[in-house]
């Protein structure tokens, strides 16, 4: 299984996610993430979606019927050297007053921040690559993880083209006397 | 127009002004209680409205008119059961393609999600089946919803689209404004195909040995007949036509060799398996065409022409992807091939219908004591000829009747391909002959399908829609019985309808307003189809009673492969008797 990720332009409407998210139980197809959010123009949402395919071919298929929706501006596949890629990850983690500071140096190291502090825990804000905040978890682990919630991914293409760019965004004319 | 004051409507107005500016001149539907605003305004207007006994009915009346006229059908339904008893007609237009849209009332908007009486989030219910859907809350929305669902539906590939709105915003009063554009930022159906797509084509169609056109239901849908008969007159290569398109090129034609696929003919079956070459028009290499995939046309290298750029490598990879619309795409082939040097396939074309020859069928009349049901479907196509429009149910009787009628002509043939729905016969019908008041509609169902919406006769009594309907009663739900006869030892459960007892469907006809007739012998027969013929001013059901242990050969067992089609139990086909 390969892992890719797409970066879905649609119209900001109600119903959209629930149109994508049903699309890809439907079909059988695998989501590790999902992100979803408003862009620079209110219209428009953009999801970035990771998804797992055993073949290009199966990719291919999911771009396709993505793009049957008609809400569906547009998709890129952002491959990971040409793209900027993120996720965010809160942990609570057990500490005490003898582990506190070196959870705070392995924070600091990963470019973490410490955003709630007990007697006997501390939260952990992260952002970062996949990689990297695997990473992070690792270290963090044998201290003793309560809890923890991860975003989706979101990526960017690196360069100056944005994603509406490339969309043809336009109006459609009506057929004239459509039924007819 | 400028200077002028805008029109003020309630959105109930504005949605019959809108379905009249879309230019709908029938819709069939049921009204209830959120949906009661939508028929007052409807009561006034020139739009006809068809009050049907079951929305289901609705729907595939709906698809029935759509089939034979190529423009959008039409059905209503209130919020709640009157929605959900749609959702099947919508899956089969979703299956088949049928360009429909479907109007539903909504509870209040202030209600939605409450789970406030008669509500059903139809929208969502609907997603997997509609091409796309709208629900509307607000008045000044609908006439955008509306012309926007009919350009959808009938644009690119064809297909339902559900317009869901709420009670109020039928209430409530707006300015009425006419959309100039439509909003669809993210719809752009590819109609003109690519031209290296198309000269790469016609070179593999210049180094083919085995060429077949397997010709889809999209050929019909585009209205790319007239094109493929040129495209067969030029090229001389044999045709096999899928079980929605059959009629899309002439049955009668020598190289036609007729519907390939699971009860496909050997000639059909065999083309495919053997070929070099599959010209891939509008069709999607369906699992009943396909048998199994990965035996499926083993050699054939692949063009796909498809206006739905999603079907194209779905099932089977395509060498030559073509996206766009096949009255296009065939019209460009066409000249490029007429200035080609193309090989003489006539070796191969001798082979197929050498099979074709071989293995054709003419049913007899009796099959101990009783009628065949194969001789009374084909004494019907005999009798009312290639112009009438035929419509079946699903099952044994579906399969005799692609087979068997009179396929000469594109745009009379309906039946639910994709979905399989038992009950669309006698609605679809309806919807047919509302569709084409001219032309004589026959109605061929089996006794299950039939008792499942046989109810859209009073409909059609009370409106004048003269339908014959051919019950073909085996007393079982035959197509069901045949694979427990072959695949489940002849243990019959639960397939006996004892339609022998009840119901008497001459007098369930006639309760119902129609005429009721019954032919039991071969001389019976064509007694009573040409008197169904005589009848134009009702409706007319005629009861065929049939042997209940015939059964539609030939067949490709589900899951096994093509190469293993049986010509009758046990008994497959000689295929090296010809030599290729």
């Amino acid at each position: 299984m390969n892992t890719h990720t797409l970066s879905v332009l649609v119209e900001n409407k109600p119903g959209v996610l629930a149109r994508i998210a049903g699309l890809f139980a439907r079909r059988g197809y695998n989501i590790e993430s999902l992100a979803v959010g408003p862009t620079e123009n209110e219209d428009f949402s953009r999801i970035t979606v990771q998804v797992s395919v055993d073949s290009q071919l199966v990719l291919e298929q999911i771009v396709k019927q993505l793009n049957k929706l008609i809400e569906v501006l547009k998709i890129v596949e952002l491959e990971d050297a040409q793209a900027v890629r993120r996720e965010l990850v809160l942990i609570k983690v057990k500490a005490d007053p003898a582990t506190r500071s070196q959870i705070i140096e392995i924070v600091q190291l990963f470019r973490g921040k410490t955003v709630d502090v007990h007697n006997d825990s501390m939260t952990i804000e992260a952002t970062g690559s996949p990689d990297k905040l695997e990473a992070l978890l690792e270290m963090l682990k044998p201290y003793g993880v309560r809890e923890l919630v991860q975003s989706g991914l979101v990526a960017l293409a690196r360069g100056s083209r944005s994603l509406s760019d490339r969309a043809k965004i336009e109006k459609t004319r009506p057929a004239a006397r459509l039924a007819n | 127009m400028p200077g002028e004051s805008p029109t003020i409507l309630t959105g109930a107005q504005a949605l019959v002004e809108s379905l009249e500016r879309v230019g709908v001149d029938v819709v069939f539907g049921i009204p209830g209680g959120a949906i009661l605003p939508a028929y007052d305004p409807l009561y006034d207007s020139k739009v006809r409205h068809i009050l049907v006994r079951h929305e289901q009915g609705a729907g595939h009346a709906a698809e029935g008119y759509a089939m034979v006229t190529g423009r959008v059908g039409v059905c209503i339904a209130t919020s709640g059961p009157g929605a959900t008893n749609l959702v099947t007609a919508i899956a089969d237009a979703y299956m088949d393609s049928v360009p429909i849209v479907a109007i539903t009332g909504q509870v209040v908007s202030a209600a939605i999600g409450t789970d406030a009486f008669q509500e059903a989030d139809i929208r969502g219910i609907t997603f997997p089946i509609t091409k796309h859907s709208f629900l509307v809350t607000d008045a000044a929305e609908i006439p955008h919803a509306i012309a926007a669902a009919f350009h959808l539906a009938a644009t690119g590939r064809p297909g339902p689209v559900l317009v869901d709105i709420a009670k109020d915003a039928l209430q409530s009063t707006t300015e009425f404004h006419w959309p100039e554009e439509l909003d669809l930022p993210g719809y752009h159906p590819v109609a003109k195909p690519h031209s290296k797509q198309l000269r790469e084509a016609a070179r593999l169609i210049g180094e083919a040995k085995r060429p077949v056109l397997y010709v889809g239901g999209g050929v019909v849908k585009a209205q790319a007949y007239d094109a493929l008969a040129e495209l067969v007159r030029i090229t001389r290569i044999p045709v096999v036509t899928t079980l929605m398109a059959r009629g899309a090129f002439p049955d009668s034609h020598e190289l036609n060799l007729g519907m390939p696929g699971m009860h496909g003919t050997v000639a059909a079956v065999g083309a495919l398996q053997r070929s070099d070459l599959l010209i891939t028009l509008g069709a999607r290499f369906d699992d009943r065409v396909t048998g199994r995939l990965d035996s499926f046309a083993p050699e054939a290298k692949v063009i796909h022409a498809d206006i739905d750029p999603a079907e194209i490598s779905k099932n089977r990879v395509a060498d030559v992807p073509i996206v766009g619309h096949l009255a296009e795409v065939i019209a460009e082939l066409n000249s490029l091939l007429r200035a080609a040097d193309l090989p003489d396939y006539g070796e191969w074309v001798r082979y197929l219908t050498g099979l074709k020859a071989k293995y054709s069928f003419d049913p007899q009349p009796l099959q101990d004591d009783l009628l065949s049901p194969e001789y009374v479907i084909k004494r019907i196509g005999e009798i009312a000829g290639p112009d009438a429009i035929y419509v079946t149910g699903v099952g044994q009787h579906q399969m005799w009747s692609a087979h068997l009628l009179p396929h000469e002509r594109p745009g009379r043939w309906l039946n639910s391909g994709g979905a399989g729905t038992m009950g669309y016969c006698v609605p679809a019908a309806m919807g047919a002959q509302v569709g084409r008041p001219g032309a004589v509609v026959w109605g061929i169902d089996g006794d299950g399908c039939f008792q499942m919406t046989n109810q859209e006769l009073v409909t059609c009594a009370l409106n004048d829609i003269p339908i014959k309907i051919a019950v073909i009663n085996n007393r079982s739900l035959g197509m069901v019985r045949q694979w427990q006869t072959l695949f489940y030892g002849e243990r019959y459960s639960n397939t006996n309808l004892k339609t022998h007892l009840v119901p008497d469907f001459p007098k369930l006809a006639e309760a119902m307003g129609a005429v009721g007739l019954r032919a039991e012998t071969p001389e019976d027969v064509d007694r009573v189809i040409n008197e169904a013929m005589a009848i134009n001013d009702r409706p007319v059901v005629v009861e065929f009673v049939v042997h209940k242990d015939a059964m539609v050969w030939p067949m490709v067992a589900a899951g096994t492969s093509n190469d293993d089609i049986k010509i009758a139990r046990d008994l497959a086909p000689d295929w090296e008797g010809e030599i290729l």
